[in-house]
């Protein structure tokens, strides 16, 4: 007998054996790992008002300032009798000038302040320079975002915690060379999770089996392709959000892939092959113009929430790149088309972000080369799974013979995590050359295989 | 690479020969380096076969392995490389001068001043390229956990004195060479590399004879025949016309001359006469000859690389990142004084995060430094919208609110360049005012394109800003949108703190097993 998935009860029960290992389990961690747009930050707030209300004193963690103001704004909006520390550092633009309307939330710079209330939070970055005594309990957010040894700067300041993030996204990463500790459990500039699963593999490990955000048309190549591991599904189905326009295609290029993005989820726009500079005019002009188009045709969406059509806004619409003179580029080409308020950012900006349209400049277009830096297949994810009605890729033919120029070669470090084989492009998406997961697998205890030995020789 | 770099090697290409890339030498070189240049035997991790080093150019101290296989040979070998390069590595060591040093109070965790000796220089080796320093720390493992026969009299086999002390050292300098910008132990190819632009790859770039072919090819030669000539130019007896640079040989000389050459000595050996009847010691000088002809031609290579960088005045900053590896020396002669074991063969995680902050830190300090000393470097800079040159054209001056106003006046730049700045303001940027780091806020872009900029700091305490700390109107100055000096990182943990997420403290339970002494040489 089959029954049909219930995305709903499937997340209750997942949250609910969340709250329970945490507020009740006897290990001191608890690691769950949530695909984009599963509701992270919902577990979050309800996870810190739960321990708030078991009277733990609790601290959490994030990783960038703004992560911080978007915890601290939602956990006032959801409770705004508890109150929250938000320590910040003493620069001028330390915080969100908004927090500090709100009743419940003390502001400072110095922990002792703060050291009475029930919830503190600030990022790992703060939380470092801190000295006092442990507290009860700690949020740890996006931990797959953390780096080992920042993770080891704050771990004595709490005895037990929940980790929460998403394995798909971008590694953190060093700007100096960290090769002499590949391999090692603690390598430094390793994900947090890691290393905490490496020391600790007996910890309960969950995970949020559904994407809110993703449509039904992303959430299973999504899925497949750059969460292997950790499986999921989207809260809606087929055919719950849509995406329409008001006036006709008038035939060109960027309204056929508009049209097609509207029908698929995924629009594919692709530009001749040739070798371009970063700032690719013709491909960055295309992006631009997809942008005017969609805004030109009077977009308007429909979802679950509000059945009644409503119109696409700029405010709505993201444009995702690489690098930041990309990102700069569209912007100018936005600029001289007419249109503004439409966010184009980098992969690492847009982390966590969620909009109805996405456009995306492919890291791989026009490139001669592979670097491991185009190639992170977490860049990728992270630009591929922004959107809520639909994704337009703006890409040069070749991507897939660039690919088979450029097998990888990372050298073989014992100990270390292996890469998952590579698979070239996703059966579900004709027509496009998407490397499925060149990615190492995501940081699971037991996840993948593992090469072990010690280099020794003997006379 | 950033966009600059790649012009250069451009230009280099059509000009025939390397292009700069910096106008002023960005490492130290001091009065006295020792070169080294080591050679290892293929099939054999650190087996070396010889070694040519020394501070005179003139007099270079050689050692050849007869018969590198062979473990007696060879502690023979590294006992006398010790012996050559302790009393260098030690008359560095004596010479101090009394210094500041901040360390945090254990007790009340505030950072006090507290006086220290810090040696006036240090030693500075420069290896023919990267593999060479890759050999010293393989060279540093080997040794280091080895027991002299007065440490450890029972042992069957003890290192030859003062062998296991050079282990430590190696590996101090080769985990040193680690940190960006640091000079203690440097190799020839990085160098010029750093400096000049050639019109080869950075893969080439790395073989010592064709980078020189680039930056000083001959007379009526491009630069990219001559690196073609050096890189597989071979003799009517097929072999290379300029050896590698080591540590590892061509296969065509280890195969053709010295593998028979070495056969000659075993066997010479073999047929019983004296170790130094004449059979071995003429199969030995064959031996040391053939390998003396690969060495040498990489000793004054080598030389002439630091020739080719002496030519250039040193940056201005080079000397305070000298200080920090004089510090790292004197750290480091202390902790050998006080009876320290070797360095552990893997990182602790306290240890392993203490480094990569470190380095990361230093990265920082060396990237914004070398722009601040050469206009080269910022010119790159100022091209990847990282900092700006521009005329003050305007200057208003404002006062902030509250009781005491302070000066806070705003300046009119118009600038050519294209920084990376928001288009409604915000961030800050820096300028170098007497070598100290001078603070702006971006206030906006006006609608002609000219930025507006808010003077915040070193003004003095008055009302009326200390006179030149304001640039005038009619001023070019180069702001950068990045900071002058690197902030460290937080304090970590004590090892015997380790937290639970990184296997606690150690001896327990799940922390990794500490390092045993060795009889032998466990890579």
């Amino acid at each position: 007998m089959t029954t049909a998935f219930d995305p709903g009860a499937a997340a209750d029960r997942a949250t609910a054996a969340i709250l329970h290992d945490t507020l009740h389990g006897r290990e001191r961690g608890v690691v769950v790992d949530s695909p984009p747009g599963a509701g992270k930050s919902t577990l979050v707030v309800r996870a810190a008002r739960e321990l708030a209300a078991a009277g733990r004193r609790l601290m959490v963690v994030a990783q960038t300032n703004a992560q911080v103001d978007d915890l601290v704004l939602r956990l006032a909006a959801k409770d705004p009798e508890l109150k929250v520390g938000r320590l910040h550092s003493s620069d001028a633009d330390a915080y969100d000038p908004a927090l500090r309307e709100l009743p419940s939330v003390t502001l400072s710079a110095r922990p002792a302040d703060l050291a009475e209330l029930p919830v503190t939070i600030s990022t790992a970055a703060k939380w470092a320079y801190v000295k006092a005594e442990p507290w009860e309990h700690a949020i740890v957010d996006e931990a797959y975002q953390m780096r080992s040894d920042a993770l080891l700067a704050v771990a004595g300041l709490f005895e037990r915690a929940l980790f929460v993030g998403d394995p798909g996204q971008l590694d953190p990463f060093s700007v100096v060379g960290a090769e002499q500790w590949a391999g090692l459990s603690y390598d430094p500039s390793a994900s947090a999770v890691s290393t905490l699963l490496a020391h600790n593999p007996q910890l309960p490990q969950h995970r949020l089996p559904v994407s809110w955000r993703l449509p039904a048309t992303a959430a299973p190549l999504v899925s497949r392709a750059f969460y292997p591991y950790s499986q999921f599904r989207s809260g809606t189905g087929p055919g719950e959000r849509r995406l329409a326009y008001g006036v006709a295609s008038d035939g060109s290029g960027p309204d056929r892939v508009l049209d097609e993005a509207a029908e698929a989820g995924w629009g594919l726009l692709e530009l001749p092959a040739r070798h371009t500079p970063r700032t690719d005019p013709e491909a960055v002009g295309a992006v631009a113009l997809v942008v005017r188009r969609a805004l030109d045709r009077g977009a308007v969406t429909s979802d679950e929430q509000s059945p009644v059509p409503a119109p696409l806004t700029p405010s709505r619409i993201a444009v995702g790149t690489a690098h930041r003179d990309q990102a700069a580029a569209v912007r100018s080409a936005l600029a001289s088309l007419g249109v503004s308020g439409v966010t184009v950012d980098t992969a690492n900006r847009l982390q966590g972000r969620e909009y109805d349209l996405t456009v995306v400049l492919h890291p791989l277009s026009g490139r001669p080369d592979a670097t491991a830096f185009h190639l992170e297949t977490g860049r990728l994810c992270v630009l591929a799974s922004r959107h809520r009605h639909a994704c337009v890729v703006v890409a040069r033919a070749g991507i897939a013979e660039l690919l088979d120029d450029h097998p990888s070669t990372e050298p073989v470090r014992l100990g270390a995590t292996a890469g998952r084989p590579t698979t070239r492009s996703s059966p579900t998406w004709p027509n496009t050359a998407w490397p499925g997961g060149r990615r190492a697998i995501p940081s699971r205890a037991g996840g993948g295989p593992r090469i072990r030995g010690r280099a020794t020789r003997r006379r | 690479m950033p966009l600059l770099s790649t012009l250069a090697r451009l230009e280099a290409v059509r000009a025939g020969h390397a292009r700069p890339l910096a106008t002023v030498r960005h490492r130290h070189l001091g009065a006295e380096p020792l070169v080294l240049v080591p050679l290892t035997t293929a099939g054999e991790a650190g087996a070396p076969l010889g070694a040519m080093l020394g501070t005179d150019r003139h007099e270079p101290r050689i050692l050849v392995i007869p018969q590198p296989r062979d473990r007696d040979l060879r502690w023979e070998f590294l006992g006398e490389l010790a012996r050559l390069l302790m009393p260098h590595i030690e008359s560095y060591a004596d010479a101090v001068e009394p210094a500041e040093r901040t360390e945090t109070d254990p007790e009340t965790g505030r950072k006090t001043k507290v006086e220290a000796e810090l040696c006036v220089d240090a030693p500075q080796i420069v290896v023919p390229s990267r593999a060479g320093i890759e050999y010293v720390r393989l060279l540093g493992r080997s040794m280091r956990f080895r027991r002299t026969a007065e440490e450890d009299p029972e042992n069957p086999y003890p290192a030859p004195s003062q062998v296991p002390l050079l282990g430590r050292w190696f590996t101090h300098l080769a985990e040193r060479s680690r940190v960006p910008g640091s000079s203690m132990l440097l190799a020839a190819t990085d160098l010029l590399s750093r400096h000049w632009a050639t019109g080869q790859s950075n893969l080439e770039d790395q073989h010592l004879g064709s980078l020189l072919a680039w930056i000083s090819p001959p007379e009526g030669v491009t630069g990219a025949e001559w690196a073609l000539r050096m890189e597989l130019g071979r003799d009517q007896d097929g072999q290379l016309l300029c050896p590698p640079a080591g540590p590892a040989t061509d296969p065509a000389f280890d195969n053709r001359l010295l593998a028979p050459a070495i056969a000659k000595f075993d066997a010479a050996r073999a047929s019983g006469g004296p170790r130094d009847g004449d059979a071995v010691r003429l199969a030995e000088r064959a031996v040391r000859k053939l390998v003396v002809s690969q060495m040498e031609n990489t000793w004054w290579q080598t030389w002439e690389a630091i020739d080719l960088l002496r030519t250039l005045p040193p940056g201005e900053r080079t000397e305070e990142r000298w200080t920090r590896d004089r510090w790292s020396f004197t750290g480091h002669r202390d902790r050998v004084r006080a009876g320290e074991p070797p360095q552990p063969r893997r990182d602790d995680a306290v240890t392993a995060a203490q480094k990569l902050a470190t380095r990361e830190t230093e990265q920082v300090r060396l990237d914004a430094q070398e722009a601040l000393d050469d206009p080269l470097v910022m010119a790159g800079r100022r091209f990847a919208g990282e900092a700006f040159a521009g005329e003050v054209t305007e200057v208003a001056m404002e006062w902030s609110e509250g009781k005491r106003p302070r000066p806070r006046p705003l300046l009119t730049v118009a600038t050519e360049d294209r920084p990376q700045l928001a288009d409604e303001g915000g961030g800050k940027v820096f300028r170098s005012l007497d070598g100290r780091q001078q603070a702006f806020e971006f206030v906006r872009r006006e609608e002609d394109g000219q930025l507006v900029l808010r003077v915040l700091d070193k003004m003095g305490a008055g009302r009326e800003p200390v006179a030149g700390s304001v640039p005038e109107k009619g001023d070019r100055v180069c702001w950068t949108l990045f900071e002058h000096d690197a902030r460290g990182g937080p304090k970590l943990p004590d090892p015997e703190n380790t937290p639970w997420t990184h296997g606690g403290p150690p001896g327990s339970a799940t922390a990794p097993a500490l390092d045993a002494v060795t009889d032998e040489d466990l890579l």
